[in-house]
């Protein structure tokens, strides 16, 4: 009897489960006229959700995203990337690079003061290249400031940094954090308080950090553009992405990123366009197909081509991302200046694979479907790592349509760890399918360049090509963006001659946000970067804190 | 007595060397280290960073003088600090996630032993009836679903549908401003469908087990001579029957232990739990190693001290059973 009831019991949640999601109702049409009077206002608080913690509010001793997205409420750098991702002033008011490329100085702003009271000066700047510098500091990030050769404070609103050589990648170096003189200076930086309770200058202060659970900002004041609308900001830490989304549903979050079965099908219903607004726009990232060139299989580019021809990037993009992303021919974003939207397209064409094989001396002599050339059969293992379901997901598209001009693949999925250092270390693998981040700093010198193919560099696929190189320190010394750009666009276009990568596709970021944030506009450089204009208006906050 | 609880205690020695030295040695020879995590595959990570973390966390010494390093630190009771970017002391990290983990798990202990008992005593009873089938069924089902599919329906049923229970996390955000009991009733709220989800899975390993203990009292002797004495039906069950199905399950307390700091990561996962098994599985996938041998001695310790009390509890409730006495 019990087990009946528990049985009905179950089957109605099941058919409650699966029922929902499926009715949709036409987006509510608000009094437009109503919203544009609304009067801004100040108060309530963000609630975002993350799968992840941050592990150090330090920024420079961090190298999780979630460290920086939090901490970057609470710091500032001297300059910043507008909506644009032009680089525009941030605690300095303007600089200038010297004749010779090698001096900037920085004219700092006058007036912002860290969030304990004390006046932001020239010190803490330099201060904060020191610490950077110290070998005993545990940063990761030191690499474009061991090219320093000093720094200089002539005063306290000046800033004169001398490099040993030209570096254009300097400029976005100091987007970096800059860190309180005062609080830090004679003190180890890996025992301070800040790691845990962090003061900088920027529009959130801290409040409180409990591990695991959640991390509170709250609106500064003082912040010297104004102070931020939204009262709080909270960083809600929800290890299941499912259990994310339900929070989500439940309105207990206000703002995730979604997958693109939830932006597609699951969001789709009156519960959630009742209260939620989705937003999407090019990420960072793109992910590509990497060949391994100290492999003989793909020493010649006809082989790479004909492999680019025979991955169906559409299919990928409408199966993996459910159509949410763009083809992606190079390693910059569509859309920004860098990327070059002119290089050679390899629209799928199995014909054409076939063909440029076939130059190449590959064909099936024995007639079993599999390709041979001088008595070895073409056989390719692609690797991927383990936790990422689009990349295992690409891996079979591209292993039938590949079978399809003769080549015998194998998948093979690793844990992240031993992927890395048996396989990418140790350049044991034939291909791989990965992904990369785009920064808004267009150097490619960590990635493509000659040097880079050694050891534990990022190189790993070993593209060698003098050409290429060449640009890339020429673009390194160069501080004109048309100069530099003209440098990327040729790049690319070898790039896209030679096929070192597929370059398979820039996803789309899609971000839930609950509609009763104003002001909000996606523009090049996501959603967050005007949130200190974000406001709700009074009769619809949902949180009211008191002080 | 006295005696044998020494010896024991001095034999667990040895045996956690050996446990910590296994230990050790496995979780450094698994491929990739936790400088790994902190400078792959990422272009803004400069040159000089790996080798100074490697030397930093005294990577680049060989094995044998890191664990006896390790081992010398660990003998004045100092787990060293963490590898993970929060750089915090390791006994720390890990008292900040144990007392969650005790409560959720101590607390689905209790009810575990509280229903699967009585239910495992009346299936015995009741041995082959609808009801004996149907506590089988019932407590296999909890068994058999997978915890984590459970734990999603009933989030969404219990805590979109209904809005009667929190989805995930421990407290409300106006926690701070509630009242003492409104901040118990809060905690409670929050902890019922792990606790529940854990209960419900967890209940058919005791139960079969009272069910099958209890059928081997029934069968003996002094149960037959009871009944033919004329004793009330509950007085034979309840006070003859189940003193004695019970001696067993001392043992599985007592292996119970160490089980109550491990945690689970599928439930703290899922409902957003910072919980010891969250801190183990990211420490273990961060190959973060002073904290993955601080929670395994922790655990090997409990398991040696759960199975010797074990032993010594069951010698004192059970005359049959004397240590270090021949004959």
């Amino acid at each position: 009897m019990i087990f009946a009831k528990r049985l009905f019991l179950l089957l109605l949640l099941i058919f409650v489960f699966t029922s929902c999601g499926t009715n949709e109702e036409p987006v509510s049409k608000k009094n437009k006229e109503k919203l544009e009077n609304e009067t801004v206002a100040f108060g309530d608080a963000l609630v975002e959700g993350s799968i992840g913690d941050a592990s150090n509010l330090i920024p420079i001793l961090a190298t999780d995203s979630a460290s920086h997205s939090v901490a970057g409420l609470i710091y500032n750098g001297l300059l910043k990337y507008d909506k644009n991702l032009n680089l525009v002033g941030d605690l300095a008011e303007k600089w200038e690079v010297s004749e010779d490329k090698k001096v900037i100085t920085f004219y700092l702003k006058k007036g912002v003061k860290w969030q304990d009271g004390k006046p932001f000066t020239s010190e803490d700047v330099k201060y904060t290249y020191e610490i950077i510098v110290d070998d005993k500091t545990p940063t990761a990030y030191d690499a474009d400031f061991r090219l320093i050769e000093k720094v200089e404070t002539p005063d306290n609103y000046t800033v004169k940094v001398y490099y040993k050589m030209a570096y254009a990648p300097a400029l976005a170096s100091w987007t970096v954090s800059i860190l309180p003189a005062h609080l830090l200076k004679g003190k180890p930086i890996t025992k301070s308080p800040l790691q845990r309770k962090p003061i900088g200058t920027g529009p959130y202060k801290f409040l409180e950090w409990k591990s695991q659970d959640h991390i509170t900002l709250v609106a500064n004041e003082d912040y010297f553009e104004g102070k931020p609308h939204i009262e709080r900001y909270i960083y809600r830490v929800i290890p299941d992405t499912s259990s994310m989304f339900l929070e989500l549903l439940n309105q207990n979050i206000d703002m995730m990123g979604l997958f693109p079965l939830q932006y597609t099908k699951q969001t789709e219903n009156t519960r959630f366009k009742k209260y939620y607004k989705k937003y999407k726009y090019l990420a960072n990232s793109y992910t590509y197909i990497g060949y391994n060139l100290k492999n003989s299989l793909f020493a010649d580019k006809r082989v790479r081509q004909a492999l680019t021809y025979a991955t169906p990037k559409d299919d990928i993009i409408k199966g993996v991302l459910f159509g949410l992303g763009v083809k992606a021919t190079g390693p910059y974003k569509p859309g920004t200046i860098w990327y070059n939207p002119n290089v050679k397209k390899y629209d799928y064409n199995l014909e054409k694979a076939k063909e440029l094989l076939k130059e190449v001396g590959w064909s099936d002599v024995d007639g079993d479907g599999i390709l041979e050339k001088s008595g070895k059969k073409f056989k390719i293992t692609i690797l991927t790592n383990q936790g990422n379901s689009s990349r295992s997901r690409i891996a079979e598209i591209v292993q039938q349509s590949w079978e399809k001009i003769g080549i015998k693949v194998e998948i093979r999925i690793l844990e992240w760890a031993t992927f890395i250092s048996e396989y990418i270390d140790k350049r044991n693998f034939q291909v791989v399918i990965l992904g990369w981040s785009i920064p808004q700093e267009p150097d490619l010198y960590d990635v493509w360049h000659s040097s880079n193919c050694r050891d534990k560099k990022l190189n790993f696929i070993c593209y060698q090509n003098k050409e290429v190189d060449n640009l890339i320190e020429k673009a390194r010394v160069e501080f004109d963006v048309e100069k530099r750009k003209s440098y990327y666009h040729k790049i690319q276009e070898i790039l896209a001659e030679d096929q070192p990568y597929t370059f398979l596709y820039v996803p789309d970021a899609l971000i839930a946000l609950h509609k009763r944030f104003r002001n909000v506009s996606p523009a090049p450089a996501g959603l967050m970067y005007n949130f200190i204009d974000w406001y709700v208006p009074k009769a619809e906050q949902r949180y009211h804190f008191t002080k | 007595m006295l005696n044998y609880i020494i010896k024991r205690l001095l034999g667990m020695i040895p045996m956690l060397i050996g446990i910590t030295m296994i230990s050790f040695i496995v979780i450094n020879l698994a491929p990739g280290d936790p400088v790994q995590f902190l400078s792959q595959m990422n272009p803004k990570v400069s040159e000089t960073a790996r080798a100074k973390f490697i030397k930093m966390y005294e990577l680049d010494k060989p094995i044998h003088i890191r664990y006896f390093n390790w081992l010398k630190k660990v003998a004045k009771l100092d787990f060293g600090e963490s590898f993970a970017l929060d750089r915090k002391p390791v006994l720390e990290k890990i008292k900040e996630r144990l007392p969650l983990t005790i409560y959720l798990n101590v607390t689905a202990m209790v009810l575990i032993f509280i229903i699967a008992l009585p239910l495992g005593v009346l299936s015995a009873y009741y041995k082959d009836t609808l009801f004996d089938r149907g506590v089988t069924i019932f407590v296999f089902i909890g068994f058999a679903i997978p915890t984590f599919w459970l734990a999603l329906l009933c989030m969404y049923y219990f805590g979109v549908v209904l809005g009667w229970l929190p989805i995930s996390g421990l407290k409300s955000y106006n926690f701070d401003s509630l009242t003492m009991f409104g901040k118990i009733i809060d905690v409670i709220k929050h902890t019922i469908m792990p606790v529940g989800i854990s209960v419900f899975g967890g209940l058919a390993g005791l139960s079969r087990f009272a069910r099958n203990s209890m059928l081997e009292v029934l069968n003996e002797e002094y149960v037959e001579a009871a009944r033919s004495r004329g004793l009330p039906e509950n007085k034979i069950l309840f006070k003859h029957a189940l003193r004695n199905a019970l001696l067993p399950i001392i043992t599985i307390l007592g292996l119970s232990i160490p089980g109550l700091i491990g945690g689970s990561v599928i439930f703290e996962s899922i409902f957003g739990l910072p919980g010891m098994g969250q801190l183990f599985y990211q420490s273990v996938m961060m190959r973060d190693y002073p904290t993955i041998m601080g929670i395994l001695v922790i655990g090997a310790v409990l398991t040696l001290i759960g199975n010797l009390v074990a032993d010594v509890v069951y010698a004192l409730v059970d005359p049959r059973i004397r240590y270090g006495k021949k004959g």
